[in-house]
């Protein structure tokens, strides 16, 4: 299992706390990586939030490469960030981590978003293409007002190795996930949270229908629809293909990867279209027991759990700040006076919501649709 | 010169020549002639036979010889009249003395075409060799990192779609209040589409099946929808169905099928303006796994009074249909236009779908059925499948084994990204050796997302003699021993219909079981592992390239 450590925030807070919560769960993974993803990003990246942030590793050939590629685009380097590597014994250095916010080309200033946000995808996938065989460039997200940040190793000796206690690296919205490598290879590609166009995921658990389900996805014609090192990957680009390419409101994404009975359906006020969706999006059904935490691009937060509920998952808080984590002893450590009897475990019909400034927790239950 | 054949029988065949040679004692016999008399194929007949016997009765060796004439229990060397080693003699006989034995020395392929008519039979391929099916292990168990479901109490959905199912992008969707809702303005079709049990039972007509197996099926079939509340259809094969089923309120569990022939459409397409509820399907069969490119055949020993009523034909002919439909000259139109007719007449509510012989080129037809908005799935036979009756050379020697016939054709939806839009289905060998269940799921996992059985239903529910080592077989002749394929009252009234439906029922309760059984380790219960292609493997490495799934030893 991994440990899962997500915080919404209507003020501005440091990765820290997500890192500290991870080591209070620590039982629950070993330390083969961590994958922090900011957004909604304070400090040096308050003013910048218009510009797409490319986050990623390079080697020294390339960040070449990179410069070059994204200067033939014509892409601008508005501001780099990188963070102040401390050897740390066991963690290997790579060349260069780096977090760079990039004015558009000019021929895509006045274009929608939706052309920006395909020429952000198109060229962080040719990134990715031009470093996969060597490792050369390896990049995570490449999207405005959002930070991704990922290593193989403890949390804790990752967030000093990074740094992070003495960065001003802050933000409204921070996903941490403490990977416990199961059957798949530690590659800086499976470690979670993944990214896509503005949606986030990290996931608890293990996906048993993950083949029909890669290969659905990758059969949708769609470029981002690549990767999957991870068999959790596809829970991001499932709430993307549902919320984003076929326009559905947030809460079906429960309906898509946990679809109701049909008997449960005819009770639905929507039940026509629910059980339209259930058929046609057939194979997306995850089957599993995970519990998984998302975010979209507005900043709403949520948390999902199979209907087996198989994985352990709470969302608690006060007004102004919520944590969504696999563990209670994880929210104990950063929001230790909330009313724990306010905690919400989502059982099988429940999505937990959180809309952006964390003002309340709201649950919806997929049986009243 | 006469020659001398006639002195030392050397034109005729001994039993060694023949498949089944019948091992009857002497010493148990009683004589009581039951077994002769219920011979379906009068294979042994009592005979009389002088005996000598020698007898020493003092103290010193003095054989006399005595004769005396005895009856016997003779088994002939006519091949018109071999043993089929149904075994129906040993049920009978009250004293164990009887029973036929396989000769795996037999020559009977090498006679059996007297007259110059070439060896007919039903049954299914002689070819008793584990299918590749039957190769194939579940290996992707969820033990620690993702625990096990329990078969015995989680809650499990194995269930299947049968229709042509839209792809998201284009569902008539509208947003109203934050809500979707159907737009039923949009003037966009919805293909029909049944939610049904992923084990279907295969197109067997009434005719080739004897009238009380067919009642039989279709009460099993019944009760479980019913009672046991599991979707479970039946296709009814050429050759139509009673009036009173078409009417009933029951036809929603049963699949009219349409081939060449159109035997039985007279009748069907009169009931039309009394039905009450739609089939669950149509299916048009243009192919039949166990005899490729031949047309349905029943033989005129099975046209009695209630076929010829049902299919409205004389009674006492040769029903032979056609090897394909006389009005189809190409896929893109006639087939096209078939399927458009046939959904028309139950005005667009009823998937309708064909059903082809697995072959090489039914990639060809997949492409074509994914085309026509209106082809509500595919239906695949490979060559292990059954039949009423065929050419022993189109049985044993033509056709494609389901199981990388149904994974090309699955692979080739997901390049189009249409893998859950036309739904396929598998038949041909399902539970060949009685592994009906990992048959099954193994199927769901190269692709199928439903199985059609027929054999296995016919062995599970009235004990079928029939095997791999051409066992009985005579399902053309009428003469089925069991009353499964027979016309014949004397024969069919063996079978009790209510026997029959009692076992179908157990056959799907335990089926059910074995499914949950295999799903609960490997993680799935929610949906059906169509394509989960991770979760099998084989030792044969041919195997696992070809059907691209795992190699282990």
């Amino acid at each position: 299992m991994c440990r899962l450590a997500a915080i919404t925030s209507k003020d501005y807070f440091s990765p820290i706390e997500n890192i500290t919560a991870l080591e209070t769960m620590k039982e629950g993974h070993d330390g083969s990586g961590m994958g922090l993803i900011l957004k909604g990003l304070g400090g040096e990246f308050e003013e910048l939030r218009d510009y797409p942030i490319l986050s990623g590793i390079c080697s020294k050939n390339g960040m070449h490469t990179l410069d070059d590629y994204l200067n033939k685009l014509g892409f601008k380097l508005k501001y780099a960030w990188t963070p102040r590597i401390k050897p740390v014994k066991g963690i290997s250095h790579r060349d260069y981590y780096f977090a760079r916010a990039y004015d558009y080309p000019d021929v895509y200033k006045d274009r929608s978003m939706e052309e920006k946000e395909d020429l952000l995808l198109n060229t962080r996938l040719t990134l990715r293409k031009f470093g996969e065989s060597d490792e050369s460039i390896i990049v995570f997200s490449f999207y405005p007002d959002v930070l991704t940040l990922k290593e193989v190793g403890d949390p804790l000796e990752l967030c000093e190795f990074f740094g992070l206690e003495k960065s001003t690296l802050k933000a409204k919205i921070i996903f941490a996930q403490g990977r416990q490598n199961t059957n798949y290879a530690i590659n800086l590609y499976a470690c979670h949270p993944f990214f896509i166009q503005g949606f986030g995921a990290m996931v608890n658990g293990e996906n048993t229908a993950f083949v029909p389900i890669r290969e659905f996805l990758m059969s949708r014609n769609f470029p981002g629809y690549i990767g999957y090192n991870s068999d959790s990957e596809v829970f991001c680009h499932i709430l993307h293909y549902t919320c984003k390419r076929l326009g559905y409101p947030l809460t079906y994404y429960k309906d898509v990867i946990t679809p109701l009975k049909q008997k449960e359906i005819d009770a639905r006020p929507d039940s026509e279209a629910a059980r339209l969706m259930k058929i046609s999006l057939r194979p997306l059904c995850v089957d599993g027991p995970n519990c998984v935490i998302a975010f979209t691009p507005d900043g709403t937060c949520i948390m999902v759990q199979d209907a087996k509920k198989l994985r352990p998952g709470v969302v608690g808080g006060i007004k102004g700040k919520y944590g969504f984590m696999s563990e209670e002893c994880g929210l104990d450590s950063i929001i230790p006076e909330r009313d724990k009897a306010q905690d919400v475990f989502p059982m099988k019909y429940d999505m937990v919501i959180v809309k952006p400034d964390a003002q309340e927790v709201m649950v919806w239950n997929q049986l009243h649709g | 010169m006469e020659p001398a054949s006639r002195l030392d029988h050397n034109h005729e065949l001994s039993v060694k020549d023949l498949p089944y040679i019948v091992r009857w004692r002497d010493d148990r016999c009683k004589r009581c002639g039951r077994c002769t008399a219920v011979c379906p194929m009068l294979s042994i007949e009592p005979a009389v036979v002088v005996k000598r016997v020698l007898q020493s009765e003092g103290m010193t060796p003095e054989p006399k010889a005595s004769r005396s004439v005895t009856t016997i229990v003779k088994q002939t060397t006519n091949i018109e009249r071999y043993c089929i080693g149904c075994g129906t003699c040993t049920l009978v006989c009250p004293n164990e003395a009887i029973e036929p034995e396989y000769n795996p020395q037999h020559k009977f392929n090498f006679h059996k075409n007297k007259g110059g008519h070439p060896y007919r039979r039903g049954g299914r391929r002689n070819d008793p060799n584990p299918s590749t099916l039957d190769r194939l292990r579940f290996t992707r168990i969820s033990m620690l990192t993702d625990p096990a479901l329990d078969a015995g109490r989680h809650e499990f959905r194995i269930r299947t779609y049968l229709g042509r199912i839209l792809p998201a992008e284009e569902l008539p969707l509208k947003m109203i209040d934050g809500k979707l809702a159907a737009d039923n303005t949009s003037g966009k079709f919805i293909p029909p589409v049944r939610e049904i049990y992923p084990v279907m039972i295969g197109s067997m007509s009434i005719g080739a099946l004897s009238p009380t197996m067919w009642e039989g099926l279709a009460m099993g079939i019944t009760y479980l929808n019913e009672v046991e509340g599991m979707p479970v259809v039946m296709c009814s094969g050429e050759g139509g169905m009673p009036q009173r089923l078409l009417k009933s309120r029951f036809i929603k569990y049963f699949i009219p099928q349409i081939a060449s022939g159109y035997f039985g459409w007279d009748e069907i397409v009169r009931t039309l303006p009394h039905m009450i509820e739609d089939p669950c399907a149509i299916e048009i069969k243009y192919g039949q796994g166990a005899k490729p490119g031949d047309g349905g055949l029943l033989m005129a020993h099975k046209v009695l009074k209630l076929i010829s009523e049902i299919r409205g034909v004389p009674m006492g002919v040769d029903l032979p249909s056609p090897p394909t439909h006389q009005t189809q000259y190409s896929i893109e139109e006639s087939v096209a236009k078939m399927i458009q007719s046939m959904s028309m007449a139950w005005g667009f509510r009823v998937p309708v779908y064909p059903k082809i012989s697995g072959t090489r080129t039914a990639k060809a037809v997949l492409n074509n059925l994914v085309r026509n908005p209106y082809a509500a799935a595919l239906s695949i036979d490979g060559e292990d499948g059954g039949t009423g009756a065929a050419y022993n050379v189109s049985m044993d020697t033509m056709g494609h084994p389901i199981a990388s016939n149904i994974r090309e054709c699955y692979l080739d939806l997901v390049k189009q990204g249409k893998q859950n839009e036309l739904p396929l289905i598998a038949a041909g060998g399902i539970g060949k050796k009685g592994n009906l269940a990992a048959n099954a799921a193994a199927l769901f996992m190269l692709g199928a997302s439903a199985v059609s059985i027929g054999k296995y239903i016919m062995q599970a529910a009235a004990a079928c003699h029939g095997d791999e080592m051409n066992r009985c077989n005579v399902c053309n002749l009428g003469k089925c021993p069991r009353g499964i394929t027979t016309q014949d009252p004397k024969l069919y009234r063996r079978l009790d219909p209510d026997v029959v439906a009692e076992r179908v029922v157990e056959v799907y309760k335990s089926l059910d079981i074995e499914l949950k059984k295999i799903f609960a380790p490997m993680g799935r219960s929610t949906e059906l592992p169509i394509g989960m292609s991770d979760g099998i493997s084989t030792d044969d490495h041919a195997i696992a390239e070809r059907l691209q799934i795992n190699y282990v030893c």
